[in-house]
């Protein structure tokens, strides 16, 4: 990502209060942040640091307390196809097999105003190379409960990009996975952003994850929710599994951890715990 | 680790029988029918026996042969299928009409929070109004002809069935409906493409529910000024001192109920395949 590309979401003074008077909870305080377009950004922290409500807030699907999200310029204003969103999980149509859950956004009046005959056959082809670019091909008329955790993701990913679109927001869509699948599944996102061009915003709680996905990776502490530092990822544009032993990515993830028990409270909790071990070794 | 052999058939025994009473243990399909059709057949045994040789007097407690001559008898001479065909158009129309309005109603409550501020408080006050006290209200208001009786079961089984319906509705998992909204569905088609499939088979399995709940109150419907039905007959036979058309009534009642359960649930596995898969 070079400085000079194009900003693709502005976030703006965010603020996010959940509740009111004694039960106030600042969710999310003073967020500001450019994403620009085609970037992959990385959102990670501790529970309670505002990284999935920032995001649901990109999503459109929680308002605002204050400040403003503005697409291309545009300021949201609820949900939209330009900005297709990823859940950690009972987010498929247990009813409709992969192949219609993946063709769904077919099926309403967003995706289907003024749709030709051909615009109708290219909706087909593209679910065609949806399952086979998620090797789900075999699987099509299946229903989602007689899949895997790991496939059934690849379905929702699937779905999520069927309707083209330009943002894909990931709310933690691995942290249901074993640690082999999701690794599967790391390098199958790389190969939808680079395939799909769309600006990817993922949010985890995987340090490790957060760095070998992100182009940047924003660092989010709790009490109040809030951004903390933005880290520019020094890997290569092409990640690759060894890449995770490479001394630069562990200098990054040995500080965003240690940044992380600073934020979020556990180090206080370590030199308690530190302090009774010396007690009961006295 | 081989130093010590612990005696083998003793822990074995131990453990064939903790696995059988182990919470939510396994149970062997054999097992499962021999239990089924023991916890059958020991009360029917236990009540022909006491009604042959216990002493009882058989005004009070009719032998299974006894009952089932009374079915005969009822079917050849009393016109037993019209009182069974009255009974369930009774029981299914009350039933229909809750449903007809309960689903719509139970629907919006679930899915818009104003609605459920307006209408559920009201519902779960109305629900503990016992059904039975209404009669008196129903003749004044209805009459005494069908529409009283299909009122009363209305009453009975409407407002837990609105409660079950939001209930349901409620279920949805928002990841669901969220997904939709980020691919634009406008509200109704999130109500008509994901709220409404994704609660259906939870909706059916209220409606079954609720069908057993109709007949319970199909006595009590047929207290009102009736000329026929099995629940007028089995208030007849006890004019009578006829025990066994009390007994006789009421099993067919449940023999009735019970193949209505199992069409709901063949219904339940043929329309919704996708629920199996086991994740």
């Amino acid at each position: 990502m070079s400085t000079s590309a194009k900003t693709k979401i502005a976030i703006r003074n965010c603020n996010k209060i959940f509740g009111e008077g004694e039960k106030k909870v600042v969710a999310l305080q003073d967020a500001n942040l450019d994403i620009a377009q085609n970037e992959f950004i990385t959102f990670v922290g501790a529970s309670g640091c505002g990284k999935s409500t920032l995001l649901r807030m990109i999503g459109g699907l929680e308002t605002l307390s204050s400040g403003d999200i503005s697409i291309d310029g545009h300021a949201i204003d609820g949900p939209g196809i330009d900005r297709a969103m990823v859940f950690q999980h009972y987010s498929l149509y247990p009813w409709l097999t992969v192949r219609e859950n993946i063709r769904f956004c077919r099926q309403l009046k967003a995706h289907t105003e003024n749709r030709s005959s051909a615009d109708v056959e290219a909706a087909s082809g593209r679910a065609d190379a949806l399952l086979n670019l998620m090797g789900l091909t075999a699987s099509a008329q299946a229903y989602p409960n007689q899949l895997s955790g790991g496939m059934q993701q690849r379905v929702a990913i699937a779905r999520a990009l069927m309707g083209r679109p330009e943002i894909l927001l990931m709310d933690e869509p691995f942290g249901a996975l074993d640690a082999q699948t999701r690794e599967v599944m790391h390098d199958l996102t790389c190969a939808v952003h680079k395939i799909e061009r769309a600006t990817i915003v993922f949010v985890t709680h995987d340090v490790e994850e957060a760095i070998y996905l992100g182009d940047r990776v924003v660092l989010m502490a709790p009490r109040p929710g809030r951004i903390d530092t933005v880290f520019k990822v020094p890997l290569p544009e092409k990640r690759d599994k060894n890449m995770k032993h490479s001394p630069e990515f562990l200098k990054m993830k040995l500080e965003i951890l240690d940044r992380i028990r600073e934020t979020s409270g556990m180090k206080t909790d370590l030199e308690q715990l530190e302090k009774l071990s010396a007690l009961a070794n006295s | 680790m081989d130093a010590f052999v612990p005696p083998v058939t003793p822990v074995q025994a131990r453990r064939k029988r903790s696995l059988l009473w182990s919470v939510r243990g396994p149970i062997t399909r054999r097992q499962y029918l021999l239990l089924a059709a023991l916890g059958l057949i020991v009360p029917l045994a236990g009540w022909w026996l006491l009604s042959e040789f216990g002493g009882v007097n058989k005004v009070f407690l009719p032998a299974p042969p006894d009952v089932l001559r009374r079915i005969a008898t009822w079917w050849v001479d009393d016109n037993l299928a019209s009182d069974i065909g009255i009974s369930i158009y009774r029981v299914v129309g009350g039933w229909a009409l809750s449903a007809l309005v309960a689903l719509p109603v139970g629907l919006a409550i679930g899915t818009f929070r104003p609605v459920q501020a307006l209408l559920e408080p009201l519902t779960d006050f109305i629900r503990y109004m016992p059904a039975v006290a209404f009669i008196p209200l129903v003749m004044l208001w209805v009459g005494i002809d069908e529409g009283s009786k299909i009122a009363i079961i209305f009453i009975g089984t409407f407002f837990q069935m609105v409660l079950m319906v939001a209930e349901d509705v409620r279920r949805v998992p928002t990841a669901q409906i969220e997904a939709a909204q980020t691919m634009g569905a406008t509200r109704m088609e999130l109500i008509e493409k994901v709220i409404v499939p994704s609660a259906k088979p939870a909706l059916v399995d209220t409606l079954r529910i609720t069908m057993g709940w109709a007949w319970t109150y199909l006595v009590v419907a047929e207290l009102v000024a009736a000329s026929s039905g099995l629940g007028y007959a089995i208030l007849k036979a006890q004019r009578f001192l006829q025990t066994d058309k009390i007994f006789a009534g009421i099993l067919l009642i449940g023999a009735i109920g019970l193949c209505i359960d199992q069409m709901f649930r063949f219904l339940h596995r043929r329309a919704f395949p996708w629920l199996k898969g086991g994740k």
